[in-house]
């Protein structure tokens, strides 16, 4: 059964594995059987590293340790941003750098900054535009023993990533008169819904929220929340509500325990995915994942790359470190990351070893090792 | 004279019992008005749907009771309708000063927002909140002031969707130098006129670069010529961020339609809910004022039967529009009144962690009127 599994998953890639395990199991020992059974034919599994600029290669360092220490059976293939456009895909990312992830279907990034000037594309935008990358995944949960305003919040954000006001069509339609085009199409929410829904039931969540604004902005927005209707009755199970945004705002300040999943179009989903990794102690802590189709899955640090304190072994890499662990998570190595992610909250939770951005006085490497010592 | 200082007797003595000093009742100084401006004023009334009614009816009875020289014109609309009454409309233009309740607009439902439509018709272009921390009531966070101005015409309100093919549909955002240059300058008055010191504006150019970025064009433009105001700029996303972490921060905001109205139900919440932040709509030649920010304006209909609504927004918003029409003194007693009955903490609604209902409150703060 076990063997089988590793073929089908294999061949069909690691999308269908996801159903495969569900399908088959509800308890994580029969997953971890599964992933044993992977891993132990010894066959590690390779995935692309983007360590980025600034602090991204000391915190890329950070996570091959941690995920050394653990036993994590995974094979970087690091790829780093070039110093030249590469006309295959107009931009400082070389072709091979894409292929890479493609073949993977599994990667770590870490920030990049854009170098300004014409003639290229951003990078964050050739990587979501080449790898599809259409849903955008935030768990924001309240770091016990990192104290903040807000306690209790425990919620996840996806957000769709690929066109609403995003799609980045712009004109002067006269002089000082300027057109913005908002686009939203039935494919894209549909596929996003069907994430969302899908996620919340694989991670045991109850309720999914879309957000809107469809009171002014009807048609666009009426279209995101019908496609979510549409999904929604697929899954009984799940409670389905629709939340004006500006009614999601209030409550996510004032009581943010009222939320779960929260599924949304562009622009919502980066304000409120924002303000979410706020309430719980900033972007430093805060790891994302962005799913693309066929199963492919990019996690990134999703803070900027801090060139003021690059090199200077300073930096916190507990959102690289997190996003790494909603990599395993995605690969279904769920007792490594379940190792990993306890030995994070717990050094944190401590308080002995953590970095400036927490308040407290200990280097990237100490850190690390307190990690690594807590596995 | 003497019936003077024996007020204000009354008011040292009540004060020292109470702990509530800091809300002694001050007086403008000294005043002037013209002979004549006393004579009563027209305002028209809108209650609205849901909790409006409710809140308009706390307005009115405050208003009786502090013996205030206006007078309401209450005209019935709601949400549902396609259009405001004519008649509604021709009173607001007489009056110049409308206060309103919420009008729910039905979601998805092809009926477009009767809010937006009253702002554009008479040419609101910009929509103000106040918010900030309310002495007596505690909130996470601390040192929240925060006015949030925004442009209440275009941008993404502006209503012109289309179905390009069957699944496909486009919504245009449209920012004109014209309307972004009329907020800017308003913004930038408004900090003059209130010893506001910094103007923050709020954007994401670095995506939507031509529409933010003419936005932000305008801004910086006016803002040169307020050298004695500082003016930065901050993307929405990092802003939201730091409205969570560090509120302290910002001062007058200035922004665009949707951030707008998602900055502004921001702050309101984090300074104690939008059931108590007052607010308004105003254009060159009239005024309508409504509960600050906008979420919860209609509210649940469980609040509507049980008459918990929170009417501390509207009475501080008429208060807001007592000073508009210069009746400055009845505007400082409606304040103080409020103020002392949230520091009091005994009649509190539900939003605010209390039972109390809004009669309760009414009476509360007619108790407290001096």
């Amino acid at each position: 059964m076990t063997m089988a599994a590793t073929f089908a998953k294999r061949l069909i890639g690691s999308r269908s594995s996801q159903i495969l395990c569900t399908v088959n199991s509800t308890s994580s020992t029969a997953s971890t059987s599964v992933a044993r059974a992977f891993c132990s034919s010894t066959t590690p599994i390779t995935a692309t590293l983007f360590p980025g600029d600034g602090i991204g290669p000391e915190i890329a360092e950070s996570v091959k340790k941690v995920f050394t220490t653990a036993g994590v059976p995974i094979d970087w293939e690091e790829h780093y941003v070039g110093t030249e456009i590469d006309p295959r895909t107009q931009s400082f990312l070389t072709w091979e750098s894409l292929e890479s992830v493609r073949r993977n279907k599994v990667g770590l990034k870490g920030p990049m900054a854009t170098p300004i000037g014409k003639g290229h594309r951003s990078l964050n935008l050739t990587l979501r535009k080449e790898l599809n990358l259409y849903a955008n995944v935030r768990p924001c949960y309240s770091l016990p023993g990192y104290k903040t305003r807000y306690d209790d919040v425990n919620l996840i954000t996806i957000r769709e990533n690929t066109e609403g006001e995003y799609s980045g069509l712009e004109h002067q339609v006269v002089r000082g008169v300027v057109e913005s085009l908002k686009i939203i199409t039935r494919q894209a929410s549909l596929r996003v819904a069907e994430y969302a829904f899908h996620y919340a039931k694989t991670h045991g969540r109850e309720r999914v929220s879309a957000i809107h604004k469809a009171n002014i902005m009807q048609k666009t927005d009426g279209l995101f929340l019908k496609c979510c209707r549409e999904v929604a009755e697929k899954y009984p199970e799940i409670t389905y509500e629709e939340v004006v945004i500006d009614n999601c705002c209030m409550m996510l300040v004032k009581n943010p325990a009222l939320f779960d999943v929260l599924v949304m179009p562009n622009l919502y989903g980066d304000i409120i995915s924002d303000l979410c990794a706020g309430l719980v102690g900033g972007l430093g802590l805060t790891p994302s994942c962005n799913i693309g189709e066929d199963g492919v899955a990019l996690a990134e640090a999703v803070h900027g790359s801090a060139p003021d304190i690059a090199g200077k072994n300073l930096a916190n890499p507990t959102a690289l470190l997190l996003s790494g662990v909603m990599m395993l998570r995605h690969l279904k190595l769920n007792e490594q990351a379940e190792q990993i992610h306890s030995a994070i909250i717990n050094t944190i939770a401590e308080g002995k070893y953590r970095t400036a951005d927490l308040g407290g006085t200990s280097t990237t490497t100490e850190f690390t090792k307190a990690i690594c010592d807590h596995l | 004279m003497s019936r003077r200082s024996l007020t204000l007797l009354k008011n040292l003595a009540r004060n020292s019992n109470a702990s509530s000093s800091c809300l002694l009742q001050t007086r403008s100084v000294t005043y002037m008005p013209r002979p004549g401006d006393g004579s009563p004023r027209a305002v028209t009334l809108i209650p609205g749907d849901g909790i409006g009614p409710l809140v308009t009816d706390a307005v009115e009875q405050v208003m009786e009771a502090m013996h205030a020289p206006i007078y309401f014109e209450k005209y019935d609309v709601h949400g549902e309708m396609s259009r405001v009454p004519a008649e509604v409309m021709e009173s607001i233009r007489k009056n110049k000063v409308c206060l309103k309740g919420g009008l729910k607009t039905p979601v998805g439902g092809g009926v477009s927002s009767l809010n937006v439509q009253l702002r554009k018709e008479l040419d609101l272009f910009a929509s103000l909140v106040n918010c900030f921390n309310l002495p007596g009531l505690p909130t996470r966070h601390e040192n929240v002031d925060i006015v949030v101005i925004r442009e209440n015409t275009e941008g993404e309100y502006a209503g012109l969707e289309h179905e390009v093919v069957p699944g496909v549909v486009e919504s245009l955002k449209v920012i004109t130098k014209f309307c972004s240059e009329r907020i800017a300058k308003y913004a930038f008055e408004y900090a003059y006129l209130n010893n506001r010191k910094k103007v923050t504006a709020v954007h994401k150019a670095n995506i939507m670069k031509l529409a933010d970025g003419l936005f932000l064009e305008s801004c910086r433009e006016v803002a040169k010529k307020y050298p004695g105001i500082t003016y930065n700029e901050i993307i929405v996303d990092n802003c939201c961020m730091q409205l969570v972490a560090k509120p302290e921060q910002f001062d007058v905001m200035v922004t665009p339609n949707l951030y707008g109205n998602l900055v502004a139900n921001t702050a309101a919440g984090i300074a104690g809910g939008t059931g108590v932040m007052p607010g308004g709509n105003v254009g060159a030649d009239h005024a309508v004022f409504e509960q600050g920010a906008s979420a919860g304006n209609v509210g649940k209909d469980k609040i509507v039967r049980e008459n918990k609504a929170n009417p501390v927004a509207l009475l501080l918003s008429s208060a807001m529009m007592l000073r508009h029409l210069q009746f400055p003194s009845f505007a400082d007693r409606l304040e103080t009144a409020v103020k002392r009955v949230i520091s009091d903490g005994k009649c509190r609604t539900k939003d605010l962690g209390g039972q109390s209902t809004t009669q309760e409150v009414v009476d509360a703060v007619i108790a407290n009127l001096e």
